[in-house]
């Protein structure tokens, strides 16, 4: 990595263990150090399994580093906080909140007063396209939709970084490739800095600014490309299909 | 036609179920020896609406009813408030949790009826015995299904509320609780049913009125009439007031699977 200026999240030395009651000492996750540039699209791709959601999680804040430290915006994570938003590879929505009280819970928890607070809302579900839907239930929405709802939630805080957990990795394979392009879509809209993990590697291909391919456990970087085709994708493009394949051909394959 | 079957097909047998039962019923009494034991459903059922008119002891069975519904909500409602903050305290601190979980755990299997003496000498013959016995009837119940609610939160909200910013009273107030709603539902429909159940043991502590007070007083005086006349009274109320309950639930909590 050349460009040191925007850098804004950093992970310096981060090693996670586990502590398993069989096992002993568990290294999930071994001396890694990336920097996340501002406004880009990055993202994880590695074996099942690897490690990469525990990544996330440390970088939103729910499991702490061993050792090390990742910083965000200058300052060190040591709990979860509104400036990294989540969206759950389950979705997590409150199945008691309609779609409407879902998007602006975060603002709602800042003290944000009500009209902002449903105006700002109102323009995130618009954003991900399901106006009319405010007043439905989560459980009455599809799964695709669901996880609309999970993106406009997380978009709804505002925060500097969206952290995406396998958010497709429930979905049938068509709405999964309809949610790619809805996600590039609101991604070009409303420019935020992105880490997306997945375990697709088409996926990564289609979506990313830059990949780093992780290795097995103890998981690090084990590869770093650049993807500069222009959006929106084509699975079918010649250069689509050449990156996949020499990507395919690092990443360590598990059964 | 057969979509009006589909429709209320449950309803249909239900009731056609309760048809054949009496007609086995009234056949039993009229030609097998089970009617020297048992009154026939005719006299039962015809005894039981006689009553709204006629008192059975002082009062009308309308009055039975009410009067014991009265002894019913009261400890209720205070039962189910009591449960409802001991079931979050214990299940929001360890340390509340370690501390009272082996009393409710030694002192729910006790039957109200085993504490008929206690409650006598403790509050005397008047009303507050009988709310002592149902309300050890309904509160065990509640404190523990609402227990088991707040140990239900998914740990996924807990995240997701937190990375949206949530403090601990927020939390609380936003997950915690929406979370253990169904569960006290349940709760207080369970504790509502053995509530009303415990009315017979409550009302074998003098009284002179009650749909209990009817079944202790018929066995009193050998009436098998009058006890057959109060079971069915206990049955239907406790039809009535279960059902009202179940209607009330889908209402309020439309967004869980209990609710669909």
């Amino acid at each position: 990595m050349s460009e040191k200026k925007n850098v804004l999240i950093e992970f310096r030395h981060v090693d996670k263990e586990f502590n398993k009651p069989e096992e002993g000492v568990y290294k999930v996750v071994g001396d890694l150090n990336v920097e996340v540039r501002e406004n880009e699209f990055l993202v994880l791709f590695g074996p099942g399994q690897c490690g990469k959601s525990t990544i996330l999680n440390m970088v939103a804040g729910f499991e702490m580093p061993t050792r090390g430290e990742i910083i965000c915006n200058g300052n060190k994570v040591e709990r979860p906080g509104p400036e990294r938003g989540m969206v759950f590879q389950n979705t997590a929505l409150f199945p008691w909140l309609t779609v409407m009280g879902n998007v602006e819970y975060g603002p709602k928890m800042q003290g944000v007063k009500k009209e902002e607070r449903r105006a700002r809302a109102q323009k995130y579900i618009d954003l991900v396209g399901l106006q009319g839907f405010e007043n439905s239930f989560p459980v009455k929405l599809s799964g695709g939709m669901q996880q609309r709802v999970g993106i406009a939630r997380a978009y709804c805080n505002e925060p500097l970084v969206m952290l995406l957990d396998e958010p497709f990795g429930h979905l049938d394979a068509q709405t999964r490739y309809l949610m790619q392009d809805e996600l590039t879509r609101i991604w070009q809209a409303e420019k935020r800095t992105v880490i997306f993990v997945t375990n697709n590697i088409e996926e990564a291909v289609y979506l990313a600014d830059r990949i780093l391919v992780l290795r097995n456990c103890p998981t690090g970087v084990k590869a770093e490309y650049e993807i500069n085709l222009p959006r929106p994708r084509n699975y079918t493009d010649p250069e689509f299909l050449r990156l996949r394949r020499e990507i395919d051909a690092v990443v360590d394959h598990t059964l | 036609m057969k979509k009006v079957y589909e429709k209320y097909k449950r309803i249909y047998w239900g009731v056609l179920g309760i048809f054949i039962f009496i007609c086995i019923w009234y056949a039993a009494t009229k030609f097998t020896g089970f009617g020297n034991i048992m009154p026939d459903p005719i006299t039962v059922f015809g005894g039981f609406f006689r009553s709204f008119v006629k008192p059975i002891g002082t009062k009308t069975m309308a009055l039975h009813i009410l009067i014991s519904l009265s002894r019913v909500l009261v400890p209720y409602v205070i039962g189910g408030v009591l449960g409802v903050i001991v079931g979050v305290l214990m299940g929001w601190y360890k340390l509340a949790d370690a501390i009272l979980m082996p009393y409710i755990q030694m002192i729910r299997p006790i039957p109200p009826i085993a504490w008929i003496p206690l409650s006598i000498i403790w509050f005397g013959f008047d009303e507050s015995s009988k709310y002592f016995l149902i309300f050890l009837a309904c509160f065990f119940t509640i404190a523990v299904t609402t227990y088991n609610g707040v140990h239900s939160v998914d740990d996924t909200l807990v995240r997701a509320a937190r990375m949206l910013g949530a403090n601990d009273r927020q939390l609380f107030t936003t997950i915690v609780l929406p979370t253990t709603v169904p569960y006290i539902f349940s709760g207080l429909q369970v504790a509502l049913g053995s509530a009303w159940a415990t009315i017979v043991a409550a009302e074998m502590i003098r009284s002179s009125e009650g749909v209990g007070w009817l079944i202790v007083r018929g066995q009193d005086v050998g009436n098998m009439e009058q006890i057959m006349i109060g079971i069915v009274a206990i049955a239907l109320t406790g039809l009535l007031i279960t059902t009202l309950m179940r209607v009330l639930e889908n209402k309020l909590c439309a967004w869980t699977v209990r609710g669909k």
